[in-house]
């Protein structure tokens, strides 16, 4: 495989290239070459610069210095118009689909069919047919955006780069929200589209993956082109190493042993059309892992708790006493706290810096008549200092922060406000090996200090890692509560897609 | 190349916080060259007094406008408010108390309807822009209404001092003007309210999830604007012991939306200053007197204002997209 990157002549040749941002150089004189044909990885922590040089190759971002020859011709690749046409097709991380519009709508959008003044729709419909079917997907071309699963909208953002008729293909982070079919339907997808003649950039934190698809894997370090090895020599144990620069210790910290005081009891939750029966306890410094597929009602669980969903049966109860919710304000003066899924839609505020980021949740206790801005600044300062958040200045704007440490500021956020209970959303997603043990360790430590936290997860390993028991949902209920030699990712799979337990 | 890009780094840099700062100094400039009589103390005074009016009411709309809503009906509802000032003024017989009583009733009236507005839009889920050209139209026709479509009079010979004197040779609304600004900007940075306002109409979806009450932020916004609205409509009834039904702050909404957005604030929410409100308040009153000043029809007036309003945004547009 590896030796595959040594035939034919270059598609694109990046020299070296440098990005600066207001003075700080994000990406160091990298230089490296693809040839056509190849899948080429490039692995790095939050900040290495991952995302900086794909915006550099698809015309999002303009490089300080160094230069892109692509297909042998050196080019200028303007904006991200420019590079469609010269065949660079970025899949980001975050879609670019409008949810109003049909799947055939979106993938032809800009580059739509015409039959003399009017819009060819079956044509279009057709092709997307076509398409949607070598991608061995049953999506209908008419539905509409909105009404599709997150991996399914993941599988239109293919089909639209391949209707496009690609040379090079980025994918950014493709696989954090597909399942393990789906990810070896993309796999076969993608290992047909090289034999085509399509390059591909694959970024991900999934190193089995990345050595899995990958010819050859480029490692990216504070800006700084590390290594570029060939994957069939390189371990996933070297990888981890090399992103980090040092051994990394185990990546599950101790399990704290939970008190005996039950903190919080769900009994007999319903929510209509999403949660049904619900009944768990969770006990005083106790990690209880919820486990389960996508759409199994674990979110929606969470946001029942802290308010934002309309119960109609069942009753909460913290310390004892009975629990009345309205909403996420009410719950948080409640000691609840919720890290949400989804970071920059409901988590934290792009145009916010830092430290009025940490405090929006509990500016209550920063304000007598007028907000007490250097009390602030200083908490903020030790959350950068506890969490270990990169930053220019505590008023730098999120938006120019990696997803790592943004949801570091996510996390200082929900815990500023003291909270008893905190209910963590899939904390992980989509950062990196570094932030990720670093969050797990945060976490360890809360619970040792007599906090309770609830961890929804889709990462199995998290899951049995962390948790004291695992709940496991399915399509809203709970199909089992497992504990000790229980948990494991066999045993949760049983439940979790209902061959075990009551469903 | 690289020189170019400093440049134009600058050029983005500066334009962003000190835009509306430098059109004003550069309109300054050219006005006081246009027409000798500009820089006089007494005209620049005049100035500042006529877009204290407005600009009061842009200073509550900055609030509305930064946490994602609208208001329209500021005008009308000036009338309204100023009008019902007089009756209750003339009521309890015109003299100093009365005048207290006049401020307490148009403070309640103002907030009332503020809070009507926002009670609408926050409870109902009607879009801001429909329920406030809907109220606009219900303020001005109660103001026809209640004066039989004509005007309301005031009895009282020392109410008009509070529009009409000054203290230091600076006109009493300007006073008002400028402190109620200073208290706002404070309010806008420093206080629990302001930093909500901003969360707010910045990502609704992210205030609610850290627990701001986004429905009640956004209802105090409107609240606020009809307390400014009130001292506004105080202003202007004194300055003219009367409020004509009809005419009276007639285009209000426009002159005060008009300042804070040539202020910089995001007509979207999210973003904005209370300085750049001022700022732009003053920009469309420099902008009315040149007009006057170098005899252009008072027709075209609103022409200018209009293209003025627009070429702001356009700017506004052109800064996000680089």
């Amino acid at each position: 495989m590896g030796s595959v990157a040594k035939n034919g002549s270059p598609l694109l040749e990046v020299q070296g290239i440098s990005k600066e941002f207001s003075g700080v150089r994000v990406l160091d004189r990298i230089s490296f070459s693809l040839s056509k044909g190849e899948i080429f990885g490039i692995i790095g922590e939050n900040g290495a610069g991952k995302s900086t040089l794909i915006k550099i190759i698809s015309g999002i971002y303009h490089p300080t210095e160094g230069s892109l020859i692509f297909d042998g011709k050196r080019v200028t690749v303007r904006d991200a118009e420019v590079a469609q046409k010269m065949g660079i097709n970025l899949i980001p991380q975050e879609f670019n689909l409008i949810p109003e519009m049909t799947v055939s709508e979106n993938i032809f959008l800009g580059k739509e069919l015409r039959k003399r003044l009017f819009l060819n729709q079956r044509a279009m419909i057709e092709k997307t047919a076509v398409l949607l079917n070598y991608l061995r997907s049953d999506i209908s071309p008419v539905a509409r955006i909105g009404s599709l699963s997150v991996a399914q909208k993941q599988m239109v953002e293919f089909a639209k780069a391949l209707a496009s008729e690609s040379k090079l293909l980025i994918l950014d982070e493709p696989t954090t929200v597909l399942t393990r079919k789906e990810i070896d339907i993309l796999f076969e997808i993608m290992r047909k589209s090289k034999q085509t003649g399509v390059t591909m950039i694959y970024i991900s934190h999934k190193l089995k993956e990345v050595k899995e698809i990958c010819d050859r894997v480029m490692v990216l370090r504070d800006g700084q082109l590390i290594s570029i090895e060939s994957s069939d020599q390189f371990s996933v144990h070297d990888m981890a190493t090399k992103m980090v620069g040092r051994e990394l210790s185990q990546v599950f910290p101790p399990k704290a042993k939970p008190q005996e005081e039950v903190l919080l009891r769900v009994s007999n939750l319903s929510v209509p059309s999403c949660l049904e029966d619900i009944s768990f306890d969770l006990k005083k410094g106790e990690i209880l892992g919820f486990a389960g597929l996508v759409g199994a009602g674990r979110t929606e669980l969470a946001e029942t708790l802290i308010g934002l969903r309309r119960k109609s049966a069942g009753t909460i109860f913290l310390s004892g006493k009975e629990l009345h919710v309205k909403d996420p304000a009410s719950a948080f003066a409640n000691g609840l706290a919720y890290l949400s899924e989804d970071r920059q839609g409901s988590g934290i505020l792009t145009a916010f810096g830092i430290a009025e980021n940490i405090t929006l949740t509990s500016l209550k206790r920063y304000s007598k008549v007028l907000l007490h801005k250097k009390k602030e600044l200083a908490k903020a300062q030790e959350y950068v200092r506890k969490f270990d958040i990169k930053a220019a200045s505590l008023k730098t704007r999120l938006e120019f922060f990696s997803g790592g440490n943004q949801q570091k500021v996510s996390f200082a956020k929900s815990l500023d406000a003291d909270p008893q209970i905190i209910v963590i959303d899939e904390p992980t997603r989509g950062i990196d090996v570094q932030a990720k043990h670093e969050l797990y360790r945060f976490i360890h430590l809360l619970v040792e200090s007599g906090l309770s936290c609830m961890l929804i997860s889709s990462e199995m390993e998290e899951i049995i890692g962390m948790s004291n028991r695992v709940v496991v949902m399915k399509e809203g209920r709970i199909t089992g509560v497992l504990t000790g030699d229980q948990i494991n990712e066999e045993e949760i799979m049983f439940y979790a897609t209902g061959l075990k337990g009551v469903a | 190349m690289t020189f170019k890009q400093l440049f134009s780094k600058l050029r983005r840099i500066d334009l962003e916080k000190y835009g509306p700062l430098f059109a004003l100094v550069i309109l300054f400039i050219i006005s006081a060259i246009a027409s000798p009589y500009f820089l006089k103390t007494r005209n620049l005074l005049n100035i500042l007094r006529q877009v204290s009016y407005t600009g009061i009411i842009g200073l509550g709309m900055t609030f509305v406008i930064i946490a994602g809503g609208i208001d329209l009906s500021v005008g009308s509802m000036t009338a309204l408010v100023g009008g019902i000032m007089i009756l209750t003024l003339n009521h309890f017989g015109g003299g100093v108390s009365a005048i207290l009583i006049v401020l307490l009733v148009g403070i309640l009236l103002g907030s009332a309807a503020g809070a009507l507005n926002g009670i609408i839009i926050t409870k109902g889920r009607v879009a801001p822009f429909i329920v406030t050209l809907g109220t606009m139209a219900v303020f001005r026709s109660l103001t026809l209404y209640i004066s039989n479509a004509g005007e309301f009079r005031s009895s009282s010979n020392i109410y008009p001092e509070l529009g009409m004197g000054s203290l230091l040779e600076i006109p009493n609304p300007v006073w008002i003007f400028i402190i109620l600004a200073v208290l706002c900007a404070i309010i806008l940075n420093s206080t629990k309210f302001g930093r909500y306002v901003r969360a707010v109409g910045s990502n609704e979806k992210v205030a609610t999830y850290s627990g701001i009450r986004v429905g009640r932020v956004r209802f105090l916004t409107y609240v606020f604007v009809g307390v400014m609205v009130a001292i506004s409509a105080l202003l202007l009834s004194s300055r003219l012991n009367s409020i004509s039904s009809s005419n009276a702050a007639v285009n209000y909404e426009l002159d005060a939306i008009a300042a804070v957005i040539i202020g910089g604030t995001a007509m979207n929410g999210g973003s904005g200053t209370i300085f750049g409100t001022v700022i732009g308040a003053i920009i469309l009153g420099i902008v009315n007197n040149m007009l006057n000043m170098l005899g252009i029809s008072p027709y075209l007036q609103g022409t200018v204002k209009g293209i003025v309003i627009i070429g702001a945004v356009l700017i506004q547009k052109k800064k996000n997209n680089t």
